[in-house]
């Protein structure tokens, strides 16, 4: 059994699913954090079979929950303080803003500097987002 | 204070409000003659487009305002590098409103967050063109009396035909519109319009890729042009822009109250012998397009 050390101030990003976890760690930036991060891989789950695991060290301002919730809402995000777990229930955001860029060639975001990335919710069901500027969509799959 | 973006921002009641005030315009020009009194129209677009310019320029002045702005790209600071938003600031010191045109698609949106007058939409690349969609429904209405139960058919490039993304998604909005999409396989309407529009309200709609096939059962034709600035690849456009020629043969098959309706400019995707048909409404349609952008101006301005 793989051993990391527990946490008690921090997120831990549970039942992500297995070979996710890099795309999380990217969408969230958290190379570019100096706190301590732990990337849990292809961990034996019951409810899953495989799943990944993130843990961070620190506060909740560490990271951004709509970030989490466009990836996956299902999820599970426990924040601990003081060794204490409280769960946190994601839902699907309704905007993104600079999480995703739009890749349409013809959109104004391709050329105006310093313009806000921002997406909206237009599928709840089918997971699609659209660039408010060109409604270009958007899905995780892509 | 209000923006005219996308032809959606105005909800069924104030779009038949507008059109209302587009006929009351029409039928009384004199009393609408100095609305706009001291009032200034900033056209700014950046790629050319002789027709929209013209037309919201005589929509100002017909109403006793006057007019200020760019043509093209080269002829203004974007030129130099100026974004979309610092241009905006800039011209809503000089204006009371303005009429946007840019090549990129979403434009007028970013115009419209950073203007502190109202921004309209006077077509962003191959997105929307709310204004010329005003001036399609107030033909139709005009023509048919209603904007409800028939059946409109769409020929030509319907992929990067804006018109047609935008015509589609207001009139979704009226009771028993059908339509039929003609068009080659390579230029039928984008996924977002399918999906998103025609089949999350459960609209009827066909996609063919012959006119002469369904051309009797249409009340409203509406022809567009395979539009050269909207293709990366120049082989493409060459393959497709003759596909589809509306000629006075192809319209013997036709109803003889269906009307032919096209944003113009024309190429060659109507011909022109085509004209001189009674059912052939394209012009009509110019002239009522000067009537909703005035419409527009006063709405937006608050002037009714």
């Amino acid at each position: 059994m793989l051993n990391v050390d527990k946490l008690n101030n921090g997120i831990v990003l549970d039942h992500i699913k297995a070979g996710n976890a890099m795309k999380l760690y990217n969408f969230l930036h958290l190379d570019k954090l100096d706190c301590e991060v732990a990337i849990i891989k292809n961990a034996r789950s019951r409810k899953m079979g495989r799943k990944d695991i993130l843990k961070i060290e620190g506060g909740l301002d560490l990271v951004n929950l709509d970030v989490i919730g466009f990836v996956d809402p299902d999820i599970t995000v426990n924040i601990i303080t003081d060794g204490k777990i409280e769960k946190k229930k994601l839902t699907l955001p309704k905007e993104l803003h600079n999480v995703i860029s739009c890749r349409n060639p013809r959109c104004i975001t391709s050329i105006e500097q310093g313009l806000e990335q921002v997406f909206v919710l237009t599928d709840e069901k089918k997971k699609v987002y659209r660039c408010r500027y060109c409604d270009e969509a958007y899905t995780w799959n892509d | 204070m209000r923006h005219l973006l996308n032809p959606l921002d105005f909800n069924v009641e104030e779009t038949n409000r507008l059109l209302d005030l587009a006929r009351d315009i029409k039928d009384h020009p004199g009393q609408y003659a100095h609305k706009c009194d001291g009032k200034r129209l900033a056209t700014l677009f950046y790629e050319p487009s002789t027709r929209t310019r013209l037309s919201f320029e005589a929509a100002m002045m017909n109403l006793g305002g006057t007019v200020l702005g760019f043509s093209s790209a080269q002829s203004s600071s974007a030129s130099k590098g100026e974004s979309v938003a610092d241009t905006i600031r800039v011209v809503s010191c000089y204006a009371n409103i303005v009429a946007m045109r840019h090549p990129k698609e979403g434009a007028p949106a970013v115009a419209a967050q950073f203007s502190r007058v109202p921004v309209i939409n006077a077509g962003d690349g191959g997105h929307q063109h709310p204004t010329q969609t005003l001036a399609d429904m107030m033909t139709i209405r005009q023509l048919r009396g209603s904007l409800e139960n028939f059946t409109i058919g769409l020929c030509g490039d319907l992929k990067f035909g804006r018109t047609v993304h935008s015509l589609i998604s207001s009139l979704i909005r009226y009771p028993g519109v059908r339509f039929v999409l003609i068009s080659p396989p390579e230029l039928r309407i984008p996924d977002s319009i399918r999906e998103d529009v025609l089949n999350a309200h459960n609209i009827e709609y066909k996609e063919v890729e012959r006119l002469e096939d369904v051309i009797p059962e249409l009340d409203i034709l509406y022809m567009t042009r395979v539009q050269k600035e909207r293709f990366f690849n120049e082989d493409d456009y060459l393959r497709m822009k003759d596909f589809y020629i509306l000629t006075e043969s192809k319209l013997a098959l036709a109803k003889k109250d269906m009307y032919i309706l096209h944003p113009l400019p024309r190429v060659n995707e109507i011909s022109v012998d085509v004209d001189k048909d009674p059912r052939a409404q394209y012009f009509t349609q110019v002239q009522y397009a000067v009537y909703v952008r005035e419409a527009l101006i006063l709405t937006l301005l608050n002037l009714v």
